[in-house]
């Protein structure tokens, strides 16, 4: 796991190397330290040495603490480097991966999780490999490196030792292993409970409405105790784990200077060793001591990593072609056939689009109608190659699109869908994601066509205005008309526009189809449809139903076969309307 | 920026919370103290035992030292265990308290504010920062006691062998306590702002990215958005480099503080013990107990952060819970009107909410809806509607006019009063983390298993809830069973039901759901307007004619009133509205 970890970030190998070893180094360091630090106390003591005789061994004593003091930086800077970089580098190839796999493995509910997963994801991750990565490796060879240094000094220290150091990681997993199943049956429970005061806080008006505000405040009294008293029965379990290293270490500690004491006595061991050893015990345990708190972070950061890898592993929906052709089509309409087409999205059984065949000819507008989920998004995710199909074929004036690259072919496609998103900067710079070189006078000129242009000025800063999450709200007509003003600017020879399903006011309606008008003039255009006058306004209308094409042809034509699921269509929407007055009924 | 003063006020109202645990808080510093006091004993004095045992022959004289060192362990791992334990039920405790203050303090904030808040993250936001508020204790008051406390004994315990060996610790222990967080603090503090305002930055451009990737794929702006998260990364990492080198130098100076402090009550005492001042059997203890006593400075290098956060926290807090109410009770409420019909009633009223820049929301409004009548307030977006029901809900006081109930002032009723006569539904019906049952019993808490049922017939969801394995027990809301828009409408409807208020304002009731689902509920809809005073907002004209009267609103304005069919003849906005509404296409 680790290693597949770093596999995708080579500029964090040497770092993390870095720190590893100025680590090692450090513990050296402290070694050096003691040794001289238990010499002068042992000369000063047993030698009666005055501070003059000891004098260059103090002077050693301070220059080994400020290089030690050195490598503990070094050893810090180099993790965190390591860190940042390694969150860094993940980001880019997550968010790179995932605009390669397109909007339908990121929609719904997806994106929040996505989004977690490149924010706090990235950020565990980060701590995982400045933390517990790095610790890892010493909390197993520290204690082997100071066994092997004490082993001369004392042998009998350091059989203790290799014998009590297992004992600690062994009994701390028994007790994180009893205490986790304890959590986890408190779990369920726990969250919940937690999110209980959001929960009240946010129906809180709905509270008031209902005169229970006053009452819910014992409900979240008691709730917060009972929060507490359940998670301290789970943590009375977790804390053990902690109390019993302590035990362990301190014990252990106890145990070797009685050792050590016993032996002075006897004078089996000089005391400047055996201090050198009492002072080296506590660094045996503390890389163990230091892995136990960077657990948590280390579990935290194997999960992260995993969900990372699957994300990566996931294929992008449309394969790119072997050789890319570049086509020498103009900025006239285009020709799109289908034929035969047939797909299905991942994990469903039933085709979305099933034999779909028609063409949009060249300079015509096409309205497709039909029912929700009878396939019109699907049509739109294949045209822009979000999807791929599973048979049949899509053809471009004659070429099929298979045989183009996804980001080239998009070049010559325009899309207002139904719900436009605005990024966060201006009216302006919303607009201009069209077609980034523009000059704010084809900007505005834009606008204007698309109808938008008398609204975005009577806004607070004009074209300047900021929109986006935190920004302006628009409403859904004016979104529409902003979204046009992107089309407008791009002049792609095929524009596909999903009209809002919603009634607009009745200025945006207006305004919103003298704007399609004027932009069936230059391009192919295919729109879903949920306007009578749009589709009456068509050159041709598709009926989809369930997945299949089933009524093709021109508007006014298919209204005469009574037959036909356009004029059925209609009669519904009559239906629909209620109580339509006689002459109205006509009218329309 | 808020100025030093009122930084240290909101620490003074932080620290008010924790009055209420004081005796915990002692006990709990008292055991910290335990822990570290206890480890500093059993090193210096197993340092003690070894020097004593290289100079007297006797096990005997060292049986003292012995026991203290074996106590030791089982000391520290005690009062560790007990110590972690008690802190987290005084930061339980605290988190209730929190909750209950903040709720307390919230609730008669609401609706105004809370519905001005219910969108963005205000509320999850102040949630957050309760929850980051119970570190207070744990991470800041805790660890600082402790410190300060270690600080005293240590002190105390060199003075015993000489006055200066106790001053050179005290000044170590304080530069490397208050020094050193204080220096890594303004090292850090802006960059730490840069650092998340950058972040900030790339979070909005993660979630606009895949929230609207669509757009970005259509207009080929992936390899743009790309360069700019690069572009960004670039400058977090040149960012993350400089927060490393600050980082790793305040483990670095730890360490060298750490060392130096040894060293120079080595460098004090070796004198002293060449004068025999000191008995040179204590060298090894002194050292040791200065080592040691260095564990309970290093949680203070975090604890300076985390004031950070929490004072952050706090001021935010504050200024939500600060904030006063839009409305409130009057002196002498009225008696509540008991009769089962009531007539509501605008006389010219005008309002316009506080906030800078706002255009005059309604302007002279004056209408009636007579007893048991049903009135319709229908136009385009913006245009006030929703305002005005929330005017006859007391959100807001109107600033000229009056609303009348039954006759009477509603500013003369108390407010819980006043809602307990209405019926309130809305678009977003909000469910809480709780059964149907639940759900529905905020209406009317003691309403028996039969009247639940009998709304849920009414409201047509009996046998959706009767399909459910739990039934009435389901758990509904954003961790229980997710319920369709219809659905959750149906219940909203089912629990005005039971609330049987004489007054009914329906808000947009179906604006969320697709037409056939429309359709459908507004049957359920029309049976609880039976009898009662209703005054609906919509801007789907649907089933109009059942509306005794219907109210055009535009521009914050009245223009057009009168029943469907005169609406209709008249050929105004109303029949614009209708007529773009019906050339809709159904699409359900």
């Amino acid at each position: 796991m680790e290693k597949q970890i770093l596999r995708y970030c080579t500029a964090a190998r040497w770092p993390l190397a870095l720190s590893v070893l100025a680590g090692l180094l450090a513990l050296l360091a402290t070694v050096g330290q003691m040794a001289l630090l238990s010499w002068v106390i042992a000369r000063v003591f047993l030698g009666h040495a005055d501070l003059q005789q000891v004098g260059p061994a103090l002077i050693a004593l301070l220059v080994i603490i400020g290089l030690r003091a050195a490598l503990v930086w070094l050893r810090e800077f180099s993790a965190r480097r390591a860190g940042s970089r390694v969150k860094s580098e993940m980001r880019r190839r997550l968010f790179a991966h995932l605009l390669r796999l397109g909007p339908l493995f990121v929609r719904g509910e997806r994106s929040g999780e996505l989004v977690a997963i490149l924010n706090e994801g990235c950020e565990r991750l980060e701590t995982y490999v400045a933390r517990y990565l790095p610790q890892t490796v010493w909390s197993l060879v520290i204690p082997l490196l100071l066994l092997v240094i004490i082993w001369p000094l004392d042998h009998l220290s350091a059989m203790l030792l290799l014998i009590t150091g297992p004992v600690i990681p062994i009994l701390m997993i028994a007790v994180g292993s009893y205490s986790q199943k304890h959590i986890q049956r408190q779990w369920t429970t726990l969250a919940r409970l937690s999110a209980h005061f959001l929960d009240t806080i946010q129906g809180l008006l709905t509270l008031h409405l209902f005169g229970r505000s006053g009452a819910q405040e014992a409900h979240v009294a008691r709730l917060s105790d009972e929060y507490r008293r359940r998670t301290l029965k789970v943590l009375r379990y977790a804390f053990l784990s902690g109390a019993v290293l302590e035990f362990m270490t301190m014990l252990a500690i106890g145990l070797i200077a009685v050792f050590l004491g016993v032996r002075l006595i006897n004078r089996e061991i000089p005391f400047e060793q055996a201090f050198l050893v009492l002072l080296l015990i506590p660094e045996f345990y503390r890389p163990l001591r230091e892995l136990g708190t960077q657990y948590h972070a280390g579990m935290e950061g194997r999960v992260a990593a995993r969900r990372m890898r699957e994300i990566l592993a996931a294929m992008p929906p449309v394969s790119e072609p072997g050789e890319a052709i570049a086509p020498s089509w103009s900025a006239a309409p285009l020709t799109i056939t289908c034929e035969h087409v047939t797909c299905r999205y991942a994990g469903s059984e039933r085709p979305a689009l099933q034999n779909v065949s028609f063409t949009l000819p060249a300079g015509a507008c096409t309205a497709l109608v039909g029912r929700s989920g009878a396939g019109k998004s699907t049509l739109v995710n294949l045209l822009l190659r979000f999807m791929e199909i599973e048979s049949g074929a899509i053809l471009v004036n004659g070429l099929s699109l298979d045989r183009l690259p996804a980001d080239l072919w998009r070049e010559y496609v325009a899309l207002v869908p139904q719900r436009p998103y605005l990024f966060s900067g201006s009216v302006r710079d919303n607009i201009r994601l069209a077609r980034p070189g523009a000059s704010d006078a084809e900007v505005e000129r834009a606008a204007e066509l698309a109808g938008a242009a008398d609204f975005i000025r009577e806004l607070p800063a004009g074209y300047d205005t900021e929109v986006g999450e935190q920004g302006l709200r628009l409403s859904a007509g004016q979104l529409q008309r902003l979204a046009l003003a992107r089309a407008f600017l791009k002049q792609a020879p095929l524009l596909i526009l999903d009209e809002p399903s919603s009634s607009l006011d009745p200025e945006s309606e207006a305004l919103l189809s003298a704007a399609l008008a004027r932009l069936r003039r230059q391009c192919t255009v295919l729109v879903i449809a949920h306007r009578i006058n749009t589709v009456a306004a068509a050159d041709q209308v598709l009926v989809l139903d369930s997945g299949h094409l089933v009524e093709s042809g021109q508007p006014a034509a298919l209204l005469q076969q009574s037959t036909s699921a356009y004029a059925q269509l209609m009669t519904a929407r009559l239906q629909e309307a209620g109580a339509v007055p006689e002459k109205e009924a006509e009218a329309l | 920026m808020t100025s030093k003063r009122s930084t240290t006020r909101t620490a003074w109202r932080l620290l008010a919370f924790l009055r209420p645990f004081t005796l915990q808080i002692v006990v709990t510093v008292l055991l910290g103290g335990v822990m570290v006091v206890a480890s500093m004993l059993l090193l210096s004095m197993a340092a003690y035992l070894i020097a004593g045992a290289a100079i007297v022959a006797m096990i005997v004289l060292l049986s003292i030292p012995i026991a203290i060192v074996r106590l030791m362990g089982l000391v520290r791992a005690a009062a560790r265990y007990g110590e972690r334990l008690l802190s987290h039920n005084v930061t339980f405790r605290l988190l209730a308290h929190l909750r209950v203050t903040v709720y307390r303090r919230l609730a008669p904030l609401a609706p105004a504010r809370l519905w001005q808040w219910r969108s963005g993250d205000v509320l999850a936001r102040l949630v957050s920062d309760v929850d980051e508020l119970q570190n207070l204790y744990l991470r800041v008051v805790a660890p600082v006691l402790v410190a300060a406390l270690v600080t005293v004994i240590t002190c105390w315990l060199l003075a015993i062998f000489n006055t200066v060996l106790a001053l050179a610790a005290l000044f170590f222990l304080l530069i490397s306590g208050l020094g050193l967080p204080l220096l890594a603090l303004r090292l850090t503090r802006g960059l730490g702002r840069e650092q998340l305002a950058l972040r900030g930055r790339v979070n909005v451009h993660l979630v606009e990215s895949l929230q609207g990737m669509s757009d970005l794929l259509a207009y080929g702006q992936a390899e743009q958005r790309r360069e700019q998260l690069a572009a960004w990364e670039r400058r977090l990492d040149r960012l993350q480099q400089r927060l490393a080198v600050a980082g790793g130098l305040q483990e670095g100076l730890q360490e060298l503080l750490t060392g130096l402090a040894v060293w120079s009550v080595l460098l004090l005492a070796i004198p002293l013990a060449a004068t025999s001042q000191i008995n040179s059997v204590y060298l090894g203890f002194l050292a040791m107990l200065v080592l040691a006593a260095f564990e309970a400075i290093t949680p203070l290098a975090q604890a300076f952060g985390q004031l950070g956060h929490s004072l952050a926290a706090g001021e935010r807090l504050f200024r939500i819970i600060d904030t006063p109410p839009a409305v409130s009770d009057p002196g002498q409420p009225l008696p509540v009107p008991t009769s089962r019909s009531l007539e509501l009633a605008f006389e010219n009223v005008t309002f316009r909410y506080e906030e800078a820049g706002h255009q005059l929301t309604l302007a002279h409004i004056s209408f009636c809806v007579p007893a048991g009548a049903r009135v319709a307030i229908v136009g385009p977006s913006g245009a006030g509607k929703s305002t005005l029901l929330r005017l006859a809900l007391r959100f807001w006081d109107p600033q000229e006019g009056r609303i009348l109930l039954a006759g009477q002032d509603i500013r003369g009723f108390g407010l819980a009063d006043l809602r307990r006569l209405m019926g309130v539904v809305t678009q977003e019906t909000y469910l809480f983390n709780d059964t149907i049952r639940g759900n529905l019993r905020l209406a009317a808490p003691s309403a028996t298993e039969e009247q639940l049922w009998r709304v849920l017939e009414v409201a047509q969801l009996d046998d959706f809830v009767r399909q459910l394995p739990a039934g009435l027990d389901t758990w509904v809301g954003e961790q229980g069973l997710k319920l369709s828009g219809g659905e959750r409408q149906r219940l909203a409807i089912a629990r005005a039901l039971l609330k049987d208020a004489p007054l009914l304002l329906l808000d947009e009731v179906t604006a969320n759901l697709d037409r056939l689902t429309e359709q459908a509920l507004f049957e359920a809809l029309d049976r609880l307007m039976q009898g009662r005073t209703t005054l609906l907002v919509t801007h789907r004209l649907l089933h109009m004619e059942r509306m005794d009267e219907i109210l055009v609103l535009d521009g914050g304005r009245i223009v057009e009133r009168g029943r469907h069919e005169q609406l209709l003849a008249q050929g105004g906005l109303y029949r614009r509205l209708w007529e773009v509404q019906n050339a809709l296409l159904p699409v359900a």
